[in-house]
C-alpha cells in the first residue's frame, strides 16, 4: 500500500465551506494550496445546511436597529455562557462581510421586497411593510434565540447555495482538490506538524503529503451517535481523531452536543429551523401547542438546546404521538401555505415528500430532536492554531473556537465557517509563508508504515464473529440512550464503562472482506476505533461536568454553576493510555456577565470571583501561553448598544 | 406480510486484475419505508461488505448516490422501495468513469465541465468589503436560486443519447449551469464571451433534443426551458447570424 510522497505549502484536510474559504485565501496569496476530501467538495455536508446563516445587516423591518454587538449578545446568551467571548465578538463584527462577500461570489440571496409582505409571527398573520429604500439588499427570516431576524438566507438551500458559489471560487483559482481521499494521521515531529498520511479510496493507496501549514476542516462527529443524527454519513470526526491521536493536541467541550429540535422520525433528515422561523409550531398528541406554555416570550424559537428539552421532557410526560420507530411530536407549517412552502422552504416541501410520503401543505410532519451538531471539536486560539502543535489548525465544526460554548444558535455555524474561514486563512497563509518546510523524511516513511501496518493488522485478523458496523450500532445506541439529551452521573458512567469495553474489543473483531483496491469494510473500520476514543471523551467530559449548561443537561445536577464550572473541557489522549485525560481553563475574557439567557431555566448558581478577577486570570494565562493580545479592547463598542 | 425484494447488481472491481463485470443477486426483506439507501447499507453490512457505493447526505441533496436503478437514472437515496416492483436491478450510471460496482466518478466530470464553461461569476471588480452588497430583484435572486438548485448528481448525463456517445458534450447539467450565470446580473460576460462559452456542438447545438435529462432530474429543474432559454438568447443576439457572415 505503500506510496507516494507530495509537498504543498498548505494542506487543507475537509472540502466543505471552511475548508473551501480557507483554501482561497491562501490561494489568493499565491500559496500552493492542496485540498483531501472525502467526498467531491460539492457534496460535502456543508451543503445539507438549510435555514440561514447569520449576519447583523439589518435590512428589513423585523431587523431594524440589529447590530453586530447585539449578534455578539446572542451568541454569548446562546452559548449559555461558555463561549469566548472575544472570539464571539469577532465573529459577529465579521459575519456581514462573509455574507456579502458570498453575494459576489454568485450566492443568490433572498432579498428585501419593498413595500407590503405578510409574516406569520407568534402564530399571528401580520402584514409589515417594507421599506422601498431597502429593496433588493439581501433579506433575514427569524431563528430560535436572536433578538432581531438576522438570518440570511436562499430558500431553504443556503448551505447548497453557499457551497457552490464558493467551490466556484476553488475552481476558478485553480485549486487543487483531492477528492474520495481521507487523512489518517497526522505527521509530526512532537512540537510542529510537518503534514499527514492520507488514504486513496478508489484504490485503498496510501500516501504523504507534506505541508508547511495543515488545517483540518474535516466538520463534526454526529454519526457517534450512529443513526440518530442529522448528520450525513461522512460526518464521522475523522478530523478530532487524527488530532487526537498525536496525544498532544487537545479537544475541547466534546460534552457540548447539539440536539436539533426538528428531525424528521424516523429517518433522522434535517428539517430547518426556518420552518419554525417563519411561523411554524410544534404540537403534541393533542395538538397543543406546548412551547406557549413552556416558553410563553419566545416559544417555538428559544434556542436549540431549550426547545429540544421541552420535546424531549413532553414526550417523556406521555404527550408524544406513538410511532413503531418510538414517540415523536409534530411541526405543523399548514398555515404557511402551499405558495410559501414551494418557495421559501422548499427543501423542507421536497424532504417531506421524499421521506415521509406527505405534502407539508395539508399534512404534519413528524419530528423529534436528534443529534446535530458538535460544538466541541480541536482546541484552536482565536487564529485558528490548535493548542501543542505549531503549524496545525482546525476551522469550522471540526474546531472548538470557540464561539458557541455550550449551545450554538441556529445560522451561526454557516457564517462560522465563512468568517473563521476568511480569519484562520489569512493565518494560515502568513504562518505558511514564513515557514521554510525542512522536516525529516524518515518521519513520513515512519509514519506512512504505520499506517499500512494499521490496516494490515485488521486485515488479518479473522475476528470472534462481530462485525465494525455493528460496533458502530451498538456505540449509537449507548450514546442516544446515555449521553442524549438528559444525562445523569449513572448513566453517563455506565455509558464510559461500555465505550471503553467496546473500544478495546475492537482489536478482536476481523474483516470479512480482503479485496484489494477499495474495501469499504476496511474503510469503515480504519475509522471506528477513532470514533469511540471520541464518544469516550464526550461521555467522559460529560460525566465530570456535574452542572447543567447549554445542551450539556444533567438531571442530577440542574442548575449552571458559574461558581465551579464557568470553564472549558480540554481532553487529551496520550499515545498508548487507556482513558482520556481532562483538564480545564477559563472560557475566555467576560464582557457581558454570565446571567439569565432570556429564555431556559432562570437560576444559577453565581460566580465565586469578580468579573476583574477572573479577566485578570485568563489574561495571565493568555500571556503565558504568548497568545496575540487584542487589536482593539473587547467590546469596546458594546456598552452603547446594551 | 413483508415484500422480499430480490436485487440484481452489477459488480466490478475496476483495482482486482481478477474482477470480471457481472451481477449478483441478494435478497432483502422490505421494511416501511425503505429507501435505497437503507436496503443497500444492509446487503453492505449484513451480506457482502466488499460491495461499492456512494451516499453522504441521504436526504437527496448532496447529490452523490444516482444510479440506474431498474435501468433509469435516479438517486438511490430518495427513492422508496414501495415505488419498484419486487425484482431490482442496479447499475452504475454510464458515461462517467467507474470506481467500482455502483461507485462512478462524478466528481472530476463536473469539475472538467465547470473548468471548460467557466462555471463561476466573471466579475470586473475586486470584492470590497465595506461596501453595502449589490442590490438585486427578489425575482432575479429566485430564478437565479431555482436553476442554481442542481445537485450535480449525473442522472442528466447519464441519461443524455449524447452525452453517452460524445464524452465532451456539457449536457444538460453543463448547459444549466451556463444559464444559471448568464441568468446573474453579477455575470459580466459579455455576448461574444456567452457564444464562446455556448455555441458549438459541445455546448447548445450538441443537444439533439430527446430531453430524457428532463425526465429524469431529480430535482425537477425545467431543463425544456432552459434548453429553449438559451437558444433563444443566441439568436436575440444574433450571434448566430454573425458567425455565418465572417
Amino acid at each position: 500500500m505503500n506510496g507516494e510522497l507530495t509537498s504543498t505549502d498548505v494542506l487543507i484536510i475537509g472540502g466543505g465551506l471552511a475548508g473551501e474559504r480557507c483554501a482561497l485565501e491562501a490561494a489568493s496569496r499565491g500559496l500552493d494550496v492542496l485540498i483531501l476530501s472525502l467526498v467531491p467538495p460539492r457534496r460535502s455536508h456543508s451543503c445539507a445546511a438549510q435555514g440561514g446563516m447569520q449576519a447583523a445587516l439589518g435590512n428589513c423591518a423585523m431587523a431594524d436597529g440589529d447590530n453586530p454587538a447585539l449578534h455578539f449578545l446572542d451568541t454569548v446568551r446562546g452559548s449559555d455562557w461558555g463561549a469566548d467571548q472575544e472570539v464571539a465578538n469577532i465573529f459577529a463584527e465579521e459575519a456581514p462581510v462573509a455574507v456579502r462577500e458570498l453575494a459576489y461570489y454568485g450566492v443568490p440571496w433572498t432579498r428585501v421586497r419593498g413595500g407590503a409582505n405578510q409574516y406569520f409571527i407568534k402564530g399571528k398573520k401580520v402584514t409589515i411593510e417594507e421599506s422601498l429604500q431597502h429593496d433588493g439588499l439581501i433579506m433575514h427570516r427569524d431563528f430560535g434565540g436572536t433578538a432581531k431576524w438576522r438570518a440570511c438566507y436562499a430558500s431553504a438551500g443556503t448551505g447548497h447555495a453557499a457551497l457552490y458559489a464558493l467551490d466556484s471560487e476553488v475552481i476558478r483559482m485553480g485549486i487543487e482538490v483531492r477528492d474520495r481521499t481521507e487523512a489518517l494521521r497526522l505527521v509530526h515531529d512532537g512540537e510542529r506538524c510537518v503534514g499527514a498520511i492520507a488514504r486513496c479510496l478508489r484504490t485503498g493507496r496510501h500516501f504523504a503529503v507534506a505541508a508547511r501549514a495543515t488545517v483540518i476542516a474535516t466538520g463534526g462527529y454526529g454519526r457517534i451517535y450512529g443513526k440518530y443524527t442529522t448528520n450525513a454519513t461522512i460526518n464521522d470526526g475523522s478530523g478530532a481523531v487524527i488530532a487526537l491521536d498525536t496525544g498532544i493536541v487537545p479537544l475541547a467541550n466534546m460534552e457540548a452536543v447539539q440536539f436539533h429540535p426538528t428531525a424528521l422520525s424516523p429517518s433522522s433528515i434535517l428539517v430547518t429551523e426556518g420552518a419554525r422561523g417563519d411561523g411554524g409550531y410544534l404540537l403534541d398528541r393533542n395538538l397543543h401547542r406546548f412551547m406557549v406554555d413552556a416558553e410563553p416570550d419566545k416559544q417555538e424559537l428559544a434556542s436549540r438546546d431549550v426547545v429540544s428539552r421541552h420535546m424531549a421532557q413532553c414526550m417523556r410526560d406521555g404527550n408524544g404521538v406513538d410511532s413503531a420507530d418510538g414517540p415523536h411530536l409534530w411541526l405543523d407549517v399548514r398555515h404557511l401555505g402551499e405558495q410559501h412552502l414551494r418557495t421559501k422552504l422548499r427543501e423542507v416541501f421536497d424532504i417531506c415528500q421524499d421521506f415521509a410520503g406527505i405534502n407539508p401543505a395539508d399534512a404534519l410532519i413528524p419530528v423529534r430532536p436528534t443529534q446535530h451538531y458538535s460544538m466541541g471539536g480541536i482546541r484552536v486560539n482565536k487564529d485558528g492554531a490548535a493548542y501543542g502543535l505549531t503549524g496545525l489548525f482546525a476551522v469550522g465544526e471540526a474546531a472548538c473556537w470557540d464561539m458557541h460554548g455550550f449551545n450554538r444558535l441556529g445560522g451561526n455555524s454557516l457564517a462560522e465557517t465563512l468568517v473563521s474561514g476568511r480569519i484562520v486563512g489569512r493565518q494560515v497563509a502568513e504562518m505558511a509563508a514564513d515557514t521554510e518546510l525542512r522536516a525529516n523524511t524518515v518521519l513520513y516513511f515512519d509514519a506512512l508504515a504505520e499506517a499500512d501496518e494499521y490496516a494490515r493488522n485488521w486485515l488479518q485478523r479473522t475476528g470472534n464473529g462481530t462485525n465494525v458496523f455493528q460496533l458502530r450500532d451498538t456505540m449509537g445506541e449507548i450514546m442516544m440512550h446515555k449521553v442524549g439529551i438528559f444525562r445523569s452521573g449513572d448513566e453517563l458512567a455506565a455509558a464510559v464503562t461500555e465505550l471503553q469495553q467496546l473500544h478495546d474489543n475492537c482489536d478482536d473483531v476481523g474483516l470479512r472482506n480482503r479485496q484489494p483496491g477499495m474495501n469499504p469494510e476496511l474503510t469503515f473500520a480504519l475509522r471506528i476505533k477513532g470514533m469511540l476514543r471520541l464518544a469516550i471523551t464526550v461521555a467522559s467530559g460529560a460525566l465530570a461536568r456535574t452542572e447543567s449548561r447549554g445542551a450539556h443537561c444533567r438531571t442530577d445536577f440542574p442548575v449552571r454553576d458559574d461558581a465551579n464550572w464557568l470553564n472549558r473541557t480540554l481532553v487529551r489522549w496520550a499515545r498508548e493510555a487507556q482513558t482520556p485525560e481532562l483538564s480545564y481553563e477559563p472560557v475566555g475574557q467576560l464582557v457581558l456577565p454570565p446571567g439569565h439567557r432570556g429564555y431556559g431555566a432562570s437560576d444559577h448558581a453565581p460566580m465565586h470571583s469578580t468579573i476583574e478577577d477572573y479577566n485578570a486570570a485568563v489574561l495571565d494565562l493568555q500571556s503565558a501561553a504568548g497568545r496575540p493580545a487584542s487589536s482593539e479592547p473587547l467590546g469596546q463598542r458594546l456598552p452603547e448598544a446594551i | 406480510m413483508s415484500r422480499r425484494l430480490e436485487f440484481e447488481i452489477f459488480r466490478l472491481n475496476p483495482e482486482d486484475p481478477e474482477s470480471e463485470p457481472h451481477t449478483d443477486r441478494f435478497e432483502v426483506t422490505e421494511t416501511p419505508y425503505m429507501t435505497l439507501y437503507l436496503a443497500l447499507s444492509q446487503i453492505r453490512e449484513e451480506q457482502d461488505p466488499g460491495l461499492q457505493f456512494d451516499f453522504a447526505c441521504r436526504s437527496a441533496i448532496c447529490g452523490s448516490c444516482g444510479m440506474l436503478v431498474n435501468g433509469r437514472p435516479a438517486l438511490a437515496c430518495r427513492t422508496l422501495t414501495s415505488q419498484l416492483p419486487d425484482s431490482i436491478r442496479l447499475y452504475p450510471l454510464p458515461v462517467f468513469r467507474l470506481v467500482g460496482d455502483l461507485s462512478v466518478d462524478t466528481g472530476s466530470w463536473f469539475r472538467q465541465m465547470a473548468e471548460r464553461t467557466e462555471a463561476w461569476v466573471h466579475q470586473k471588480l475586486p470584492f470590497d468589503a465595506s461596501a453595502e452588497e449589490s442590490r438585486m430583484s427578489d425575482d432575479d435572486a429566485q430564478a437565479i436560486y431555482d436553476s442554481d438548485r442542481c445537485i450535480e448528481c449525473g442522472c442528466c448525463v447519464a441519461a443524455c443519447g449524447v452525452a453517452n456517445i460524445r464524452s465532451d458534450f456539457v449536457a444538460a447539467a453543463g448547459l444549466n449551469r451556463i444559464a444559471r450565470f448568464m441568468l446573474d446580473p453579477r455575470d459580466r460576460r459579455d455576448e461574444s464571451e456567452w457564444f464562446e462559452v455556448l455555441s458549438s456542438d459541445q455546448g447548445i447545438f450538441g443537444c439533439i433534443g430527446l430531453m430524457a435529462c428532463e425526465d429524469v432530474c431529480p430535482k425537477q429543474l425545467p431543463l425544456l426551458e432552459v434548453h429553449a432559454y438559451l437558444r433563444r438568447r443566441l439568436f436575440a443576439s444574433r450571434l448566430v447570424g454573425k458567425q455565418t457572415d465572417t
